[in-house]
């Protein structure tokens, strides 16, 4: 190993070593993990990745741990599914599908981040993990956690519903319910990162955490035959991901792994919650935060600290952003299980209808490649569809009672 | 009377250990140059080139100051100024 520099301030540059840490001293600029390249470029190789299992650490060489993976030994390498029926009801020659409903363990892209939060925090010797979430990071802590032996609190908001609970206590963390909403318990669990000893995934891991959205990047080239798409639609939570995916895409041009980079990035996320995608139409630099209200939860951050960030890949590789309502995403997620028989959460539909809105609009054209990065499980979210679905049809246990609803069903046809 | 001026946690090394100082009345950077001259070194960590730093937030009683007039809004006798660093994190 040793291809890591240290950490870096994103805003002014200055260096740390690597610590549990991620805010600089200096001027409050979250700290990233700095490679050297150079020693990378000379010991990562297109054959040497092949050869590798099929999970996200074979890009290893552009991951921030020492040693070797101690978490997520099966997560990653998702399917790249090329989408011939859903391109041809948009009207597209060449479209994909970034399956990321299907990690392991919690299907959702957590699992990637994840899994290297934790090889992380075993690295610098804690034995208990932690984050703040709402759902797909209190999964994928809870379940990573639990393999590999960690003690784990995972701090909610209390008003959260029971279904959501549920898929994070089977693992048995401390969960713990705040009396507040997640702008609270995120506050206060900034506090707890400062006075216990703990591995705040999302806090005091972050430059690491993050590091592993990248693995979802690296796989799209591989899969497309190590080339990059023409287009890639992302969405926004933070906006860590978009910038993740773009920092993948560069770091294999830049370690020689592929020659060309033109792709265009763009940003996905619901009216209801759009701060990233407002400040790009405007053409604004600050973004505004705004009071979350949207069926898309696992997308609901209302002052995301990457926007910024996230706002400019868009601008610089000549993308574009756009939100989409509650019933288009719900449209979305019904046509993404019609034609393709990928059944995505509510981010899904908020991917896929943004997707439809800018090759609408011309900004996606429709002879280039275009990626669309599902990224996690619709059966997590199905109150999202109660009454959007059609019915059972109901019959008697009789061949006569079948027989007169399979005219039906011919008729409607 | 004067402004009230929150400072943060990591700042106080800098007001010797004071959560609360006063600052004088006028525009948000002439308050914060005001700042400077009675804790040296406050200035460049709260602001780059008259700018207030990306990751450092401040609010003129209670309201971001991005949304009223930056730099440029105006600070009065009484009103109460609050520095906070944005904090990393998220993700849910």
């Amino acid at each position: 190993m040793g291809h890591i520099k240290g950490l870096k301030c994103r805003e002014c540059g200055r260096e740390y070593a690597i610590e549990p840490i991620y805010v600089c001293e200096f001027c409050f600029g979250p700290l990233e993990v700095a490679y050297d390249y150079k020693s990378i470029a000379g010991d990562i190789s297109r054959k040497k990745i092949e050869k590798r299992d099929k999970n996200l650490w074979r890009y290893r060489e552009l991951l921030p741990i020492d040693g070797e993976p101690q978490v997520g030994l099966d997560s990653g390498f998702t399917p790249l599914i090329r989408a011939d029926n859903l391109a041809r009801v948009l009207g597209v020659d060449e479209l994909y599908l970034k399956d990321d409903t299907v990690v392991h363990p919690t299907l959702s892209f957590k699992d990637r981040v994840v899994a290297i939060a934790l090889t992380k925090a075993k690295e610098f010797g804690f034995d208990t993990v932690a984050c703040a979430s709402t759902g797909n990071l209190a999964h994928s802590v809870s379940a990573h956690g639990a393999k590999a032996g960690f003690k784990r609190f995972i701090f909610i908001p209390s008003t959260l519903e029971a279904s959501k609970i549920v898929a994070s206590l089977v693992y048995e963390p401390n969960l713990i319910a705040v009396d507040g909403n997640y702008d609270d318990v995120n506050r206060l669990c900034s506090e707890i990162a400062n006075k216990y000893k703990w591995a705040f995934v999302n806090i005091n891991i972050r430059p690491f955490y993050a590091e592993g959205s990248k693995t979802l990047g690296f796989e799209v080239i591989e899969q497309l035959g190590w080339k990059a798409p023409d287009n890639v639609v992302v969405p926004c939570a933070s906006g860590s991901l978009l910038t993740k995916v773009w920092k993948s895409f560069k770091e294999f041009r830049d370690v020689g792994i592929i020659k060309d980079l033109s792709t265009k990035v763009f940003a996905a996320q619901a009216t209801g919650c759009s701060p990233i995608a407002a400040a790009i139409k405007q053409g604004r630099d600050v973004i505004r935060p705004v009071k979350p209200d949207t069926i898309a939860k696992s997308l609901a951050i209302g002052n995301p600290a990457d926007g910024f960030y996230a706002a400019q890949v868009v601008r610089d590789t000549g993308g574009y952003a756009e939100d989409v309502s509650d019933p288009e995403i719900i449209d979305a997620i019904k046509l993404l299980a019609r034609t393709e028989g990928v059944f995505a959460e509510t981010a899904g539909g908020v991917t896929l209808a943004s997707t439809i809105k800018l090759i609408q609009s011309g900004r996606i054209k429709r002879d280039e490649s275009t990626v669309i990065c599902i990224t996690g499980n619709g059966l997590k979210t199905q109150e999202a569809l109660q009454g959007h679905t059609s019915s059972p049809h109901h019959i008697k246990p009789s061949l006569a009672s079948f027989e007169e609803v399979l005219e039906n069903i011919k008729k409607g046809e | 009377m004067a402004v009230k001026v929150r400072i943060p946690t990591p700042l106080q090394r800098l007001t010797q250990g004071r959560e609360e100082v006063e600052g004088v009345p006028g525009t948000v950077m002439e308050l914060i140059t005001s700042l400077d001259s009675a804790f040296p070194g406050i200035a460049e960590r709260i602001s780059e080139n008259g700018k207030v730093r990306r990751f450092v937030n401040i609010y003129v009683n209670e309201e971001d100051i991005r949304f009223l007039n930056a730099e440029e809004t105006a600070v009065k006798d009484g009103d109460e100024v609050s520095i906070v660093p944005a904090i990393a994190g998220g993700g849910r």
